[in-house]
């Protein structure tokens, strides 16, 4: 009985947290169908799908998710292929060092946003270089490096290192076991990271702010509307962008079972591929 | 000759693949930071430029003129991190050992309001908290806020926002930590006579430390320096070292000052970290927040 007590409470505090999270994203969600009259979108005023029909009316609000989207997209690139290479470099290989590295991929997580952004804006007026699309992709590939690098070190720990040495011992090259064994083995660990580079890039406001210059991202642009009334338009980006993550969260979720279904026969497959210029020889 | 070769290459391949992302940090956090340090000791002002002249005074200024909003972003931050714990835990619990098939459900619920923009999400919290909110309107009604109290532009408003955009950041460690845990040991204490709550005391507990100890820093951290929440749910009687160090920077261009700043901020936080650490007995630091 005090069991099933303890349960219940357990449950309905779960249940409360749940709704607490949720509860600015039913207001967003919900406020972009409100049928607005003048700037401000505070009060409900009647339903209307007239932002949905037109979410890019205003010309700067475009640009600024344009901005927003072409920088994540960058930056994902980038701080993926850098971070994912020295995650594999920290997990794989004991080299003079290796702890000064770890402690560096650590420090900028450790560091507040607000002195990062700082620090790299003093920087760029010290060297005199104008602040920009440029520097904001400089700053979130700095910052979302570390990110990459913890998600794929998991992934990566999590792993039987005796397939990449039986691929070795079968006489493939260091590198066309990274390329064949290693790398199709982590792949849903990078997709994670690659996912969570975008995301934090996309959501960046702090750093962005020191490091944009003229050049309006969607954080900064909702930041600057909040004085004048942040536009209804907005909320309907905010939204579509949550149902967009929710539908790449369900392909990588789609793409991990169909890995996992094929581990099974991935050691006997990897294996065999790695050494194919041997075998043909 | 050749033994020889191999050895190198396998001792350079590492850096290989270390190299380009080192480089990056190197010339985009690390450089920075020195130079930051440099700009800390710069006097002048914004009209005929700053030079250097090993000027410490600027700490010792920014600490006694600052040193509300220093005292402020620390009881802030840490008073969220409490909240945050105290919410998630039993979240984090429940998803971890009670949710069953649920688990991934979960989860993906806990995770996914962070992926809607953290500053949307924040003037959203201003909507909901207004002065003319249906918050308000019932907290009113049941006497909880006097007719003419406020929740928007308060203490209150900054500490549950900074806790809500946190959340997360406290919630996944402490997930990560409860799910490793052998359930046998648990089942071991009851065994031998354990209640449920000493053996969650003297079992559970311990074990999630490093999930304690890695949520609340991931809270802790982004917290103290944070400025967003302070800006669009308080006043300027609610700002924090991040606005003050925005501001130096963006508006006053006083960089020496925001330098500086931001270099006692983070050696507030470095400090707090390594007590920290020494108190809850994390052995690897790296290890336990990562």
């Amino acid at each position: 009985m005090r069991r099933s007590l303890r349960h219940w409470v357990l449950g309905a505090w779960s249940v409360a947290a749940l709704f607490y999270l949720f509860l600015p994203i039913f207001v967003i969600a919900l406020f972009s169908f409100n049928d607005n009259q003048g700037r401000f979108n505070f009060t409900w005023q009647g339903f209307t799908l007239r932002h949905w029909a037109d979410p890019f009316a205003n010309p700067d609000l475009a640009e600024a998710l344009k901005n927003s989207l072409l920088i994540a997209g960058l930056d994902t690139l980038i701080a993926t292929a850098l971070g994912t290479l020295m995650a594999v470099a920290l997990v794989r290989y004991s080299f003079r060092g290796r702890g000064a590295v770890d402690m560096l991929v650590f420090l900028p997580l450790s560091t507040p946003e607000v002195v990062l952004g700082a620090a790299l804006l003093a920087l760029f007026l010290t060297v005199n270089i104008g602040t920009g699309f440029v520097t904001i992709l400089i700053a979130h590939v700095m910052f979302t490096i570390s990110y990459v690098v913890v998600t794929v070190k998991a992934r990566l720990e999590g792993m039987d290192r005796h397939i990449e040495e039986a691929a070795m011992d079968l006489g493939a090259t260091e590198f066309v076991t990274f390329r064949k064994v290693t790398l199709p083995m982590i792949a849903p660990g990078v997709a994670a990271a690659g996912l969570l580079a975008a995301a934090i890039s996309v959501d960046d406001y702090v750093i962005t702010s020191f490091n944009a210059g003229q050049t309006t991202t969607f954080p900064l642009f909702i930041f600057g509307a909040t004085r004048q009334g942040v536009p209804a338009e907005v909320n309907v980006l905010g939204t579509m962008l949550l149902l967009v993550v929710l539908f790449l969260m369900g392909a990588n979720v789609m793409l991990q079972r169909r890995l996992a279904r094929r581990d099974a026969n991935l050691l006997h497959r990897s294996v065999s591929t790695a050494t194919e210029p041997l075998q043909a020889r | 000759m050749l033994r020889l070769s191999l050895a190198r290459r396998r001792s350079l391949l590492p850096w290989l693949f270390v190299g380009p992302g080192l480089l990056w940090l190197a010339l985009f956090f690390i450089i920075p930071l020195a130079n930051q340090a440099n700009v800390s000791l710069q006097t002048g002002n914004p009209d005929t430029g700053y030079a250097f002249t090993w000027a410490f005074s600027t700490y010792t200024d920014a600490i006694s003129e600052y040193q509300e909003q220093f005292l402020r972003s620390l009881g802030y931050a840490a008073t969220a991190t409490v909240l945050c714990l105290i919410i998630a835990f039993p979240l984090a619990y429940f998803t971890a050992y009670r949710a069953g098939r649920f688990r991934n459900l979960m989860l993906l619920l806990i995770i996914l309001p962070f992926f809607m923009s953290y500053v949307l999400r924040t003037v959203a919290w201003q909507l909901i908290l207004s002065d003319n909110g249906w918050v308000l309107a019932r907290l009113r009604d049941v006497g909880l806020v006097s007719d003419t109290g406020r929740l928007l532009a308060t203490r209150t408003a900054v500490i549950a926002g900074i806790t809500y955009n946190f959340l997360p950041f406290m919630a996944l460690p402490l997930y990560v930590s409860l799910e490793k845990i052998d359930r046998r040991l648990i089942e071991a204490a009851k065994d031998l006579y354990a209640s449920p709550i000493t053996a969650f005391r003297k079992v559970t507990l311990p074990l999630a430390l490093p999930g304690i100890f890695a949520g609340s820093l991931l809270t802790f951290i982004p917290a103290c320096g944070d400025f967003v929440n302070a800006a669009l749910l308080g006043t300027s009687r609610q700002f924090m070292i991040g606005n003050v160090i925005q501001s130096k920077f963006i508006t006053i261009l006083d960089y020496p000052t925001a330098a500086a700043l931001s270099f006692i901020l983070m050696s507030f936080i470095l400090i707090g970290i390594f007590i920290y650490a020494r108190l809850l007995g994390a052995r690897n630091l790296t290890q336990a927040a990562l």
